[in-house]
Formats: C-alpha cells, sequence, structure tokens
C-alpha cells in the first residue's frame, strides 16, 4: 500500500473529532471519502499533510511513518493538497502561486516542464497568469489550487472538495481533469459532496461518520449500497 | 526674504525630511515585516534600532575602524557589521519571546514584546549609562555637495542614498526572490504555505533578521546623521516609524517605504512652516488622522480578496 492510516484519532483542542479511522490507498488509485458536514474527511486530509497532528494512531507513506514529519516536509515527501476552500494567494498573481507550488523542487527544467504541462490542462490559467489570483472567478481558482499542488510532481494528490461552488459543466470538466491526472500516475485522494460523481470517478471509496468510518469498499458497490443511496445519493 | 532663499529653505527641508524618511522608512519596515508573517506588533523593535545606535559607536571606538579603512569604506564596514549583529539579536528575540507563545492566545505575545522591549532598554542602560553618547563627527570629510545651487551636507546625500538602496534591494528580494515570494505567502496564509512546502518557522526567522537588521542600520544612520544617541531612542523613533508603517498600510512593505519619506517630509515641512515645536506631535496627529479617515492606510487591501 502507498498510503496506509492505522487508527488515527484526532482532537481539536479537547474534542476528538476523528475516532481511529483505518484507510488504505493503494498505488495509482483513485480513492474518495464521503460523509455529512462536520463528519471528519478536511481533518484527515489535513493531518495527512501535517497541518493538523494525530493524537494517536499512525499514517504510514510507503512504509515509512508520515506523521512525525513537519507539514513542509510531508510535501517534499511527495504529497501534496488542495485544501478546502483552495486558499489560493489572492495578492500574488496565477503565475506566483504556480511557481510556489513547486516550491520544493530544484530542478528548473522539470519546474517548466510541469508548468507546461499545467498550463495545458487549464488553459484558463496560462492567460491570465500575470493576473492577481484574488481576482480569478472561483471556477478557475479551483483550477489554480488544483495545477499548484500539482507543481510539487506529487505520488498523491488530496483534493478536498474540488467541485464546491462550481458550474455543472464545469464540475464535469474538473472530474475529467481529475481522471487525466489520475492516467498520468498521480494517485488521488477525493474529498466531495458530490457523492455520485466521486463514486463513478474514483475506484474505491469510503464513508465517514462522525469521525469513524462506516463503511467501505469498490466505487461501483457503493453506488448501489442502499445505505449510500438513502443518506448521500438522495434515494433512488 | 527673496524668492531664491525661500526656495533654499524649502529644498533644505525637502531633503532633510527625505533622509529623516528614509531611516523612518527602514525601521517601519521591521514593523510591516513582522505583522505579515506574525500579525504581531514587535513592541521591541524601537530598542533593536537603539542596539544598532550602540554596537555602531562601540565598533567604531573599539575598532578604530576609521583610523584603518576610514571614509565610506568604513561606514560600509560597519553598517555591515552592524546590521549582522542587531539581526541576529533579532533572530533570537523570536525564538525565545515569541515563538513559544505561537499558540498562545494574541494578548500574550503582545505582552512577551512589551517585556522584551523593557528588558532590552534596562540592558542597554545598564551596560552604557544613562547619558548620552556622542558618535565621532570626524567620519567622512565635512565636503557640502552642490546640487543646482544648493549646499546639501555630504552625510544627508549618504543616508538617503543608503536608505533608498536598501529599500530597492528589500524590494526586488521579496518580490523576486523564492525565499521572498514564500515571505509574501506565508504573510497571506501560513497554513496555504506549508501546503507548498514552505517551512515557515524558516520564513519567520528571515523575517526577523531582516527587520532588525534594517532597524539597526537605520540606528546606525542615526548615530552618525545627528551625532547623538541616548538608550531611550528607541522609544520616539519606534513610535514615528509605527507611524509610517500605519500610514502605509501596516503589513505592506512598498508601503512602509511610502509612509516612512512621507512622514519624514511632513515633519520636517512641518517644523519649518507651523512651529518647530510641534515636530513630534504633527507625526501623532497624522497617526490619528489615518486610523480615522482611512485605517487601513495608503496602500492597504488594494485587492479585495476572493474567498
Ligand atoms: N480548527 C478547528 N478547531 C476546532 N474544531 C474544528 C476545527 N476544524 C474542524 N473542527 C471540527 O471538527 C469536525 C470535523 O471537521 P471537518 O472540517 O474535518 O469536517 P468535514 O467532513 O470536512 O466537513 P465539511 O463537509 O463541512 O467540509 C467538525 O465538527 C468541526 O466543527
Ligand atoms: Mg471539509
Amino acid at each position: 500500500m502507498l498510503l496506509e492510516i492505522k487508527d488515527l484519532h484526532v482532537k481539536y483542542g479537547n474534542v476528538e473529532v476523528l475516532h481511529g479511522i483505518n484507510l488504505e490507498v493503494g498505488e495509482g488509485e483513485i480513492v474518495t471519502i464521503l460523509g455529512a458536514n462536520g463528519a471528519g474527511k478536511s481533518t484527515t486530509l489535513l493531518a495527512i499533510s501535517g497541518l493538523v497532528k494525530a493524537s494517536q494512531g499512525e499514517i504510514l507513506f510507503e512504509g515509512r511513518p508520515l506523521h512525525k514529519l513537519p507539514a513542509h516536509q510531508v510535501v517534499k515527501a511527495r504529497i501534496s493538497q488542495s485544501p478546502e476552500g483552495r486558499r489560493v494567494f489572492g495578492t500574488l498573481t496565477v503565475q506566483e502561486n504556480i511557481n510556489l507550488g513547486a516550491y520544493t523542487i530544484t530542478d528548473k527544467e522539470q519546474i517548466a516542464r510541469t508548468r507546461k504541462w499545467i498550463y495545458e490542462l487549464f488553459p484558463r490559467l496560462d492567460e491570465r497568469k500575470h493576473q492577481l489570483a484574488g481576482t480569478l472567478s472561483g471556477g478557475e481558482q479551483q483550477m489554480l489550487a488544483i495545477g499548484r499542488a500539482l507543481m510539487s510532481d506529487p505520488k498523491i494528490l488530496l483534493l478536498d472538495e474540488p467541485s464546491l461552488g462550481l458550474a455543472p459543466l464545469l464540475v464535469k470538466a474538473i472530474f475529467q481533469t481529475i481522471q487525466e491526472i489520475n492516467a498520468s500516475g498521480v494517485t488521488v485522494v477525493l474529498v466531495e459532496q458530490n457523492a455520485k460523481a466521486a463514486l463513478r470517478l474514483a475506484h474505491r471509496g469510503y464513508v465517514l461518520e462522525v469521525g469513524n468510518i462506516i463503511l467501505s469498499g469498490q466505487a461501483d458497490d457503493l453506488l448501489t449500497n442502499p445505505e449510500v443511496l438513502d443518506a448521500y445519493l438522495g434515494g433512488s | 526674504m527673496g524668492l531664491w532663499s525661500l526656495m533654499e529653505q524649502f529644498f533644505q527641508q525637502l531633503t532633510n525630511g527625505l533622509a529623516v524618511g528614509g531611516i523612518y522608512a527602514l525601521i517601519a519596515l521591521g514593523y510591516t515585516m513582522v505583522y505579515g508573517v506574525l500579525k504581531l506588533i514587535n513592541f521591541a523593535h524601537g530598542d533593536l534600532f537603539t542596539i544598532g545606535a550602540y554596537l555602531g559607536l562601540t565598533l567604531l571606538t573599539s575598532l578604530a575602524l576609521n583610523d584603518y579603512v576610514g571614509g565610506f569604506l568604513g561606514l560600509f564596514i560597519l553598517a555591515v557589521m552592524v546590521m549582522g549583529l542587531v539581526g541576529i539579536i533579532g533572530i533570537l528575540l523570536e525564538r525565545t519571546a515569541y515563538r513559544p507563545l505561537r499558540q498562545s492566545p494574541r494578548l500574550s505575545a503582545v505582552v512577551s514584546a512589551l517585556g522584551a522591549s523593557i528588558f532590552f532598554q534596562n540592558a542597554i542602560m545598564l551596560i552604557y549609562g544613562a547619558k548620552f553618547y556622542v558618535y565621532p563627527q570626524d567620519l567622512l570629510p565635512v565636503v557640502p555637495i552642490n546640487i543646482f545651487g544648493l549646499s546639501i551636507p555630504l552625510m544627508r546625500i549618504i543616508i538617503l542614498l543608503a536608505s533608498v538602496v536598501m529599500m530597492i534591494a528589500l524590494y526586488l528580494f521579496v518580490q523576486k526572490t523564492k525565499i521572498g515570494t514564500a515571505i509574501r505567502a506565508a504573510a497571506i496564509d501560513q497554513g496555504a504555505a506549508r501546503l507548498m512546502g514552505i517551512d515557515v518557522n524558516f520564513v519567520i526567522m528571515i523575517v526577523f533578521f531582516i527587520g532588525p537588521a534594517l532597524g539597526g542600520a537605520a540606528g546606525l544612520m542615526v548615530g552618525v546623521y545627528y551625532g547623538q544617541i541616548n538608550f531611550t531612542m528607541g522609544w520616539i523613533y519606534g513610535l514615528k516609524a509605527f507611524t509610517a508603517a500605519i500610514l502605509g498600510g501596516i503589513g505592506n512593505i512598498p508601503g512602509a517605504m511610502v509612509g516612512g519619506l512621507l512622514l519624514g517630509v511632513i515633519e520636517a515641512l512641518g517644523a519649518a512652516y507651523i512651529s518647530i515645536a510641534w515636530k513630534d506631535a504633527i507625526a501623532f496627529f497624522v497617526l490619528i488622522l489615518i486610523l480615522i479617515v482611512r485605517p487601513t492606510g495608503l496602500l492597504g487591501e488594494r485587492v479585495a480578496e476572493k474567498i
């Protein structure tokens, strides 16, 4: 397994919000994490990235303990994240945002190559590279957040609600791009409210409920699972 | 008075204001850069400026730099040494007074900053005593420079040039280099910066070197320009530079530069044409005015960030 989360507990202050979750991600997979608001999906991704610390349990990446690394070294270990709410650097230009994504990369040629690929993936960003990121539309900011995360040449890309607030057509385009990114060899962990679309895209899925994983399995099976249907796919 | 002498007085005050403003700007940059990454007013910054002035004097007299290299080169070497030392003190200040409180409520860090300020001021007083010190006045040949028939002291020109060069260098560093961009990113969103692989602690360390180094340089400049230093000088200069930082928009680097220069000019012209007695009050009048009329400062919040 590329990534293994074992008995992960996370607390904010005294409140425990993840109560010992287990999760695995294999190389080349798209794994989706579903769950209601406040279930702990973002917290799980933040724990992988090292922005919040595990109070118990471990996170192994290629067998090595990831939970002991500070956040900036997780990126160096080649796990990057497009966080919830995009969090682009609004007063920096699009290009500066993109370049910051490659902060851990020293090979100039590699940076230029990846940047070219990202501008091909998102031509909109290429057109607007000298614009301040804060003046982009929501959808464009989402593209920027994903593109920026790809600049570090990740083995695993963590995506937290990339479709949030986007028009249906754009959601489709973003999901298609995620597929392309995965096809290029990047393993993807996808957190989504849009459960149906996520399960169609993903190989496997986990369902999180108030800090516990209550279901997991092949995406196809989850799509037809009555429990999931009721809770996340609006019945039928 | 003839028109020429009126003009001459105006330009003398203007160049003097710009020189003093350059000094304010250098100090203001320290406030604004630290505020940028920590959202904290480093109240001990004015005292780091004082330390720069005292270290400059001690190095000048103990190394007898002037005897060996003299003139411009001597001043340059002196400035580099002072900036390096004060920068290191800045790093130590962050490690001891601020880093342990990074996760604590804001007020704890503010109190720690005030404590550090009191500590530095008393340390200087205990080491040097509470008297005024006088800088050697023969650092440079006393040749007034003539510009368009205007006779301007050489030291004033050097101070102005040096501060402008440092500001341009800082601007290029922050805008064009990888670390500089990381500093700007960390000021916007520390969490997101860490997700880029930026070691935010390292960024904060760099900021706590550069800010105090510039403040230390400003202390040295006051020493060589006015010739007299005192252990409380950091208080008034700190307050004025803080005003300059607010004037330009706290957290905004070009803002601190513009704010400093502007405040220096306003103050010099105000002192000349309104009343010298009002010189110090003018800065605070400006501070209050800006807080009422435009709390974001002149260059603050140029871009509304979309969430
Ligand atoms: N910084 C924080 N401090 C305190 N509590 C937090 C913090 N961040 C999240 N929480 C709490 O932790 C729980 C899980 O939050 P999390 O953001 O992981 O949920 P989520 O599944 O991503 O929800 P959503 O779908 O709304 O994004 C929630 O109850 C939330 O209120
Ligand atoms: Mg979330």
